[in-house]
């Protein structure tokens, strides 16, 4: 199967993406290209296969790999400044954005 | 589930979504700390501002909340959970995706048994999640722009999900009511609603009996109580004139104004329904062992309905007793104590919701507040009990207490209210009062009944109130009889 | 001493600790050769943050303090976040960022003693084979300037080989490592997932990514392993819970002797990899270019010359991992990606209106094509209908891919065959084909879909003289063994990984 403009649209709304017209054929063509060597995978029989989400799945004697967790201590001191030294807009402490409505 | 109550032939359905902040010290993700109303993004470290290269690590106490909340409520514990990342932009959204729980919920099932109007209900659950708190937008001050503060970004929370098993809003407050006492009280949220701890979503649709369910609106950061009954009726009455009215109810998300007491859409986000979600490849699955479990079911604390059972069991109370004394952990401590040091749980009982509930309403003081401690109330009880005072003396010596303070052995000496129990004396007052009223007497042993109160009330005087109806009574009748 | 540049970073650790040279020598004699910045390896430079390191290592070696490494430079992709130098991912919409920390894997090698040259060029978001994908301009392979360095690590790879750093960090997603180092005729691995931290690593695909050292030999790249890897519990939940190693100790053990049984190392060879006939079954792999296939096997014999036995064996669902691997990485991509919004740091566009036109203007100025191709493709494979058929499809193959690894290793201790199928490539000449870029990983894809250890080892030049790289695989936790085999390769025939471009300053 391959996408059709529509889908191009709709994915780059939900990427944030604005793609120029020129792009947006591009975009389409270069996509598509790949999902031609994509379809060789739905013939592939994966019954009663677990989907591997965690590479160290696979690792013999681990085993599936357990989340770990961390003691409950508030530690990280206030480093507002050096964290919004990057920041595009910044006042009083605040990010600044275009209004959010709700 | 109760029967369907109809409003104008509607019968209303309302499933709830309820997100409690969890009482950690830090957040779920990061280290930085959830203490309520710090400066903006003070408490906002690299991990909750989605730095580039900052990743997740998971704060065992969030799940021990979950843990405890799924023993409280009867529900499945998963052995092995996923987290899962739910994609969409916003501004309080600092990675463009919130952490949160999909397929494999940790908490699954369950239900919130409650009473409403005497009648017991029940509400099922389907799930709770653990999932990371949003930030806030600030739309004050801002000439059209908004200020973006992170400090609530990563705080853990816990949604509960409820089956759509409400029927009228009296039903979805007690509900509300009743699991808000259940998280405050096994310690996983401190429920404070101003501060948005507690954070209700009420889906709500209506339907002719019988018929499939309507589609609903949800009802989003219902935060008080009163508001919540409000919010529902309102909505209730919009669908049915729509309907009335011939229009189809739309999906949608609506927020309630306090105000106008109207709820209204809010702006809908298109892409909103495509999420994306899947599985976080930042965190291996949550994998709670049965041990775990077992060792937070050892330490819990005894539950409200538990305990409200015990009270009938052990202290004899009546059921509405027993469920009021346990509306509150602090109130049902305050009960527990008193009875145990007075012996009389019934009187307790009695003077924790007459006297001491009254007083606490009107000076609107909390239990860790009042004046009287539990061992001076259960002195004053003991008093009661052996006949020392009256009960309308201990209400003085209770007053006292409750202004100025003090022992109550030393406040009825003090105010000379001891009950005079010395039969001699007694029977000298009422020998005196007798001669002095040879006209009762007589019409007394005419036969009229009603003399002898013409005799008690002189006898009571003459004793300053101290003598004890009961034997004034019994001496009385000996003498006339 | 003036060709302190053409030390090994074994050498330089030597000369330092014996005080022959001091850290500050060494700095100023590599931060000399940074200036014209040739080949457009390097991403930032600052002497100041370099000397003052030096200073302190001079300290610390005075002082008898000293780390492993202390005083040998070495520079960093640019994907490592960094306190003192500008981090960008190789991505304008990071132009100018700076980090409020050290990725951990800087940090660990700064304790190690190392001091930081600054920060190497490479593709995107780390997405890209050619080093093209780069905001700030392609990098020139130092063997011959009008050929891709390889990439993602195109920068890395481009500066050890031209001698300007002795080492360099790498991060390899599906050969970001590898490629490059074959390309470029030097040493890399990449470990087992989950051995070094990817705290501070900008994100590209989170299971997947994973750091790793490129230098000029077996031995250099054991040193720099044992000082980035270890456990990160604080900081990164899928870091692996096993101590640190020195995984120099098996270096000198003979062949003969190196395989898991105590007995000859047995090294397995998919045959399909050395296949050169095309059309093939689904599934199966193109092969490589005669040059690449010839040089490889030439290895493999000097391999059991050296002791090893050489076998063939099958990895049947090789063909399959181009689709996985990019089903999934880009999926990650996508989300991983959603944090470059213009609200909390980086770029914002300069002109906008709503929050969406803000969020979309910013996106589309600041992400290349590559980027967006791939950030595309994760979200459509994530979205709504398209999840199973895809992104779960994918995972599932995924297991059988690391399924047939293990299959392989119940007969093989290491796996080997080549990095790629070619030698690196013309500048432009695949550009615009992303589709040829993707088919040309074939054979670093599968270990990173499995997250096993891998490394490429210069075996001597293919078409138009370019080097190429045998791909050595391992078994989970196995680097050591990689590490002894790539060694005793590397001393029985040092004109291989000596080999250097020539009218090289």
């Amino acid at each position: 199967m391959s996408l059709n403009p529509a889908d191009i649209s709709r994915i780059a709304r939900l990427a944030r993406l604005e793609l120029a017209p020129v792009e947006h054929e591009q975009m389409l063509e270069k996509i598509n290209a790949f999902f031609s060597i994509v379809e060789q995978i739905k013939g592939v029989n994966t019954d009663g296969v677990e989907p591997m989400a965690h590479p160290v799945d696979a690792m013999q004697g681990s085993g599936p790999m357990a989340l770990r967790l961390r003691p409950d201590l508030a530690s990280e001191p206030n480093d507002r400044e050096a964290n919004q030294r990057s920041a595009p807009a910044v006042e009083r402490g605040l990010f600044l954005v275009p209004k959010v409505i709700e | 589930m109760s029967a369907a109550k109809l409003v104008h032939g509607y019968e209303v359905v309302i499933g709830f979504e309820t997100h409690t902040q969890l009482s950690t010290e830090s957040k779920i993700f990061s280290r930085a700390s959830t203490a309520f109303g710090a400066e903006p993004n003070t408490q906002a470290c690299a991990v909750d501002l989605a730095l580039p290269g900052t990743l997740p690590v998971m704060n065992r106490a969030a799940v021990e909340c979950a843990i405890k909340l799924g023993l409280a409520l009867g529900s499945h514990i998963a052995p092995r959970s996923v987290f899962a990342r739910k994609n969409y932009f916003y501004p309080d959204l600092p990675k463009g995706y919130q952490i949160s729980q999909f397929e494999i919920p940790v908490v699954q099932g369950g239900a919130v048994s409650f009473f409403l109007d005497g009648e017991p209900q029940t509400v099922r659950l389907v799930r709770a999640h653990l999932e990371e708190d949003a930030g806030k937008s600030l739309h004050e001050d801002f000439i059209g722009q908004s200020g973006i503060d992170l400090n609530r970004a990563g705080t853990p929370l816990l949604e509960i999900v409820t089956e759509p098993d409400m029927r009228s809003s009296e039903e979805a407050v007690a509900y509300a009511k009743e699991l808000h006492k259940i998280v405050t009280w096994i310690g996983m949220c401190d429920g404070n609603m101003q501060e948005g701890s507690f954070r209700c979503d009420a889906n709500v649709s209506v339907r002719k009996p019988g018929a499939a369910l309507g589609t609903r609106r949800e009802i989003k950061n219902l935060n008080s109580f009163k508001f919540m009954q409000q919010a529902i009726d309102y909505e209730v009455r919009w669908q049915i004139e729509q309907l009335e009215d011939g229009h189809a109810i739309q999906q949608a998300t609506v927020l309630f104004n306090p105000d106008t007491g109207e709820t209204r859409a809010m702006r809908t986000k298109e892409d909103a329904a495509d999420y994306r979600y899947f599985p976080d490849p930042d965190l291996p699955p949550l994998v709670i062992a049965p041990e775990w479990v077992e060792r937070v079911r050892s330490e819990m604390t005894e539950l409200p309905r538990a305990m409200a059972e015990r009270f009938v069991r052990d202290y004899g109370l009546p059921e509405y007793d027993a469920a009021t004394l346990t509306q509150s952990k602090a109130m049902a401590a305050y009960f527990e104590e008193t009875a145990k040091a007075c012996g009389s749980p019934k009187l307790v009982s009695n003077w924790i919701m007459g006297e001491v509930s009254r007083r606490m309403n009107a000076g609107e003081l909390a239990l860790d507040q009042l004046p009287v401690s539990s061992a001076q109330l259960a002195n004053l009880i003991s008093r009661i009990a052996d006949g020392t005072i009256s009960n309308s003396a201990a209400k003085q010596v209770f007053d006292a207490l409750w202004t100025e303070g003090g022992s109550v052995d030393a406040i009825i000496e003090a105010k000379g209210l001891k009950q005079m129990n010395d039969s001699g004396e007694l029977e000298k007052i009422i020998d005196e009062v007798l001669a002095a009223n040879p006209k009762n007497v007589e019409e007394y042993k005419a036969g009229n009944a009603k003399a002898l109160n013409g005799l008690v009330g002189p006898i009571m005087k003459a004793s300053k109130g101290k003598a004890n109806p009961a034997q004034v009574n019994a001496l009385l009748l000996k003498k006339l009889g | 001493m003036t060709d302190l540049h053409h030390l090994s970073v074994a050498e330089l650790a030597a000369l330092l600790k014996n005080k022959q040279v001091s850290a500050v020598e060494v700095a100023t004699r590599f931060l000399a050769r940074l200036g014209g910045n040739a080949h457009n390896a390097f991403l930032d430079i600052n002497s100041e943050v370099t000397l003052e390191q030096a200073r302190a290592s001079d300290a610390k070696l005075a002082a008898g303090t000293a780390g492993p490494l202390e005083g040998v430079p070495i520079a960093h992709k640019d994907v490592f976040v960094t306190k003192d130098f500008v981090t960008t991912a190789g991505s304008k919409i990071l132009s100018g960022y700076r980090s409020p920390f050290d990725a951990t894997v800087v940090r660990k090698l700064r304790e190690a003693g190392m001091v930081s040259l600054g920060k190497l060029n490479c593709d995107e978001f780390a997405m890209g084979s050619s080093n093209e994908n780069s905001a700030f301009g392609a990098v020139s392979n130092p063997w011959e300037s009008s050929h891709v360095p390889g990439g993602s690590s195109g920068g890395s790879a481009a500066a050890v080989a031209a001698r300007l750093t002795p080492a360099a960090t790498g991060t390899d997603t599906g050969g970001s490592i590898r490629q490059p180092a074959a390309f470029c005729g030097i040493t890399g691995i990449k470990p087992t997932y989950g051995r070094a931290s990817r705290y501070g690593m900008v994100a590209f695909a989170s299971s997947l990514d994973q750091a790793g050292p490129m230098a000029r030999s077996a031995e250099d790249c054991a040193l720099l392993l044992s000082a980035m890897c270890g456990p990160d519990v604080d900081r990164d939940s899928t870091s692996l819970d096993v101590a640190g190693e020195d995984f120099s100790r098996d270096l000198s053990r003979p062949l003969a002797r190196a395989g898991k049984d105590g007995g000859a190392l047995r090294v397995g060879v998919p045959s399909s990899w050395l296949a050169i006939e095309q059309g093939r079954p689904a599934g199966d792999v193109d092969g490589c270019s005669p040059k690449v296939r010839d040089a490889i096997k030439d290895a493999l014999h000097r391999l059991e010359v050296e002791g090893a036995e050489v076998i063939p064996i099958e990895l049947r669902n090789t063909g399959l991992a181009i689709p996985v691997y990019y089903i999934v990485a880009c999926a990650e991509a996508s989300s991983n990606l959603s944090r470059f919004d213009g609200v909390k740091f980086g770029h914002r566009a300069a002109q906008y209106g709503d929050l969406l036109d803000m969020y979309q203007k910013t996106r589309s100025e600041g992400f290349g094509d590559e980027v967006k191709r791939r950030i595309m493709t994760g979200a459509y494979v994530l979205s709504h209908g398209y999840y199973d058929a895809y992104y779960l499809q994918a995972q599932k193959i995924r297991r059988m891919i690391a399924d047939d690894f293990q299959r392989a290793f119940a007969e093989c201790d290491v796996i080997a065959g080549p990095v790629a199928p070619t030698t690196a490539w013309k500048l432009g000449e695949k550009a615009d084909d992303p589709v040829a870029n993707y088919l040309a990983d074939i054979f670093t894809l599968p270990a990173s879909l499995a997250g096993l250890p891998c490394m490429s080892v210069p075996v001597g030049l293919g078409e138009g003289n370019m080097p190429v790289g045998m791909q050595l695989i391992g078994n989970y936790l196995d680097e050591a063994r990689l590490l002894n085999l790539a060694h005793q390769f590397q001393m029985a025939h040092p004109e291989c990984h000596n080999a250097q471009p020539e009218n090289l300053a």
